[in-house]
């Protein structure tokens, strides 16, 4: 498969070591009403493979709260190809997709040939064949998840992108913290970094190759911006007080962050090139978890300036910020949806902490999440899902909801508090 | 401290897998907190201090020695607040006390938030309670050339637990000498 790069083929050999163990695993704990009905049969020969590439297909359509795949065991017969398939049968079943694909192994490189039927329209939407070694087989279901995905949808695909976070085990003076990637399913998660100092706010660089982050190995907090391909990385910054928050422009070329070494925490953008630094506001408040507008003219900021945490917009032609959240006494850590139009964000009401979205053109805010102590939102790049932190029991765990709020899921992992999810750009 | 190349494979790989069958959580720290005896103070900091106060030869480390950095490390504050309470004025003045009567000694500040909010917001909060110590002690004469503040947020906490006992405790400023 075409689309393997340097970090994938780590994390692939790691598989093979039998890291299994260490992942985060799914569980789907919201399904939408409005969920479309898609039966994805198992691919002939799949069964005898590592990653069996129609579960991994169906995990993913499920997680994604647009689809319902059909139960495994409401399938009344197995077809691998279109020529195989009476529309009747599976009309009857109500299913308004249909997936068939066969697996083939030819000297080591596996053959996976899979089609997209519409149910009622009786017609082929979607032919394709993907080939693929052993190691790339997750990878190529996440591909084929992409392409059903935005040929039913009209929304690209976001299966095949990563999520970053950080861990953190034990209490008190033994806490050890550690920086992870993983692919966007929780499956092959490798450690980029561990200290025993906290780690915090990673970014990834708009390119997919960086990530932005905030560790205290020093003893004091930085910023880091480390290489994903070579691990190396420079210190950004080590300014005295707040070094927090970075924050990547679209362009990629400036970062924006928190420093509080003028006094209390206020919004900086750094020029990536010149090292630059550029104060963006001026208030006697707590200024910090700056965010990008995606086309690079603005920036929202949460401020205290009001007395509690609200978040302000910060337009950068003239130079003003106005406040922008009004429902509720604690609105914080936006996130801008691809588009631009929305934000989500943590709030919290008379239960706890939330995400939120609020739509920017008629600044209505609606709560998506039903659990109390949410936080650290981040969106997936095609806008349908928000990641976020939350706690099960006294644990951090990572959840997912859908940009509306009727589908959700967790992702929990097997020991030690996980949280900070970063979401990745479109990897390609 | 270490960091890795993302594509460093096997090893790695291999080195994650025993890293992650000994990462279990097994003996929690709680037990470091027991009656608010200001014993949290950041492990390498205090662990420094104590070897620097062997060298210059002081004894003991009873309350009230006037050479011995003050027992008590720890004050508290309320919710979202950074204002110091009347009970621990004592504590700060002790601190006070000994900074000035130890002007090559410097002291960190570490300030920590409890984990109701944003964790970049919680670095602020934890910040302002280390600045209102840092203000206390320039008001009772201590240079500030002998304090520095670090900000942990909601990153350290003293013990878990969600509820109002265990925020309490996570809501305080650390002299770590």
């Amino acid at each position: 498969m075409k689309r393997l790069n340097l970090w994938t083929a780590a994390l692939l050999l790691m598989l093979c070591a039998g890291m299994a163990h260490a992942e985060l695993t799914i569980e789907i704990t919201k399904g939408s009403d409005q969920a479309i009905p898609i039966a994805i049969v198992p691919m002939e020969g799949g069964d005898e493979l590592p990653q069996e590439v129609s579960r991994i297909v169906s995990n993913d359509l499920e997680r994604s709260g647009r689809f319902e795949p059909l139960s495994q065991n409401s399938l009344i017969s197995r077809p691998s190809s279109s020529d195989d398939v009476y529309y009747q049968d599976w009309q009857q079943l109500d299913s308004d997709y249909l997936v068939v694909g066969k697996v083939k192994n030819q000297g080591g490189q596996y053959r996976i040939q899979y089609e997209l039927l519409d149910v009622n329209g009786e017609d082929r939407m979607l032919g394709e064949v993907v080939t693929s070694s052993r190691d790339q087989l997750r990878d190529s279901a996440h591909y084929i998840s992409d392409q059903i995905f935005e040929e039913i949808t009209g929304i690209r695909g976001a299966f095949s992108t990563s999520i970053a976070y950080v861990t953190a085990n034990g209490v008190g003076d033994n806490i050890k913290y550690t920086l992870n990637i993983a692919d966007a399913d929780g499956h092959n998660n490798q450690e980029i970094l561990s200290s025993d100092e906290p780690i915090m706010s990673p970014a990834w660089s708009p390119d997919g190759r960086k990530l932005a982050y905030v560790s205290f190995e020093t003893g004091r907090p930085s910023i880091y911006v480390q290489n994903l391909s070579t691990g190396q990385r420079v210190q950004l910054t080590s300014f005295e007080g707040i070094n927090g928050a970075p924050a990547w422009s679209p362009d990629g070329r400036k970062l924006a962050m928190s420093l509080s070494k003028d006094g209390q925490p206020e919004i900086y953008v750094m020029d990536l090139g010149s090292r630059d630094l550029t104060r963006l506001t001026h208030s006697d408040a707590i200024d910090t978890e700056p965010e990008w507008a995606p086309n690079g003219r603005s920036l929202i900021f949460t401020s205290d300036r009001s007395g509690n945490p609200q978040i302000y917009r910060y337009n950068l032609g003239d130079e003003q910020a106005q406040r922008i959240t009004f429902t509720g006494s604690y609105n914080s850590r936006g996130r801008f949806n691809p588009d631009g139009d929305a934000i989500f964000m943590v709030t919290r009401d008379d239960d706890g902490f939330h995400i939120a979205r609020q739509d920017l053109d008629t600044d209505r805010m609606t709560i998506l999440t039903d659990s109390n102590w949410d936080e650290s939102p981040s969106v997936a790049p095609n806008g349908t899902m928000v990641i976020f932190a939350t706690q099960e029991g006294t644990r951090g765990v990572l959840g997912a909801v859908s940009d509306d709020g009727s589908a959700s899921f967790r992702l929990p992992s097997p020991q030690g508090d996980v949280r900070e999810p970063a979401w990745s750009p479109f990897l390609d | 401290m270490q960091f890795k190349p993302y594509a460093q494979g096997l090893t790695v790989a291999i080195s994650l897998a025993v890293l992650a069958g000994c990462s279990s959580t097994g003996g929690t720290q709680d037990g470091s907190m027991d009656g608010m005896s200001g014993t949290g103070a950041g492990g390498s900091g205090s662990a420094s201090s104590q070897g620097m106060e062997s060298g210059q030869g002081t004894s003991g480390s009873e309350m009230g020695d006037r050479n011995a950095i003050p027992a008590e490390r720890t004050i508290y504050f309320a919710f979202d607040r950074d204002t110091i309470r009347p009970e621990f004025e004592s504590v700060l003045e002790a601190h006070a006390q000994y900074l000035k009567n130890h002007p090559n000694t410097d002291v960190v500040l570490e300030g920590h938030a409890d984990e109701r909010g944003t964790r970049e917001y919680n670095l602020g909060l934890g910040e302002r309670r280390a600045q209102a110590v840092e203000q206390y002690l320039s008001v009772e004469g201590v240079s500030s050339s002998q304090v520095e503040i670090v900000s942990y947020g909601e990153e350290r906490p003293a013990v878990r637990g969600h509820d109002e006992e265990s925020y309490a405790q996570n809501r305080r400023v650390v002299f770590s000498y």
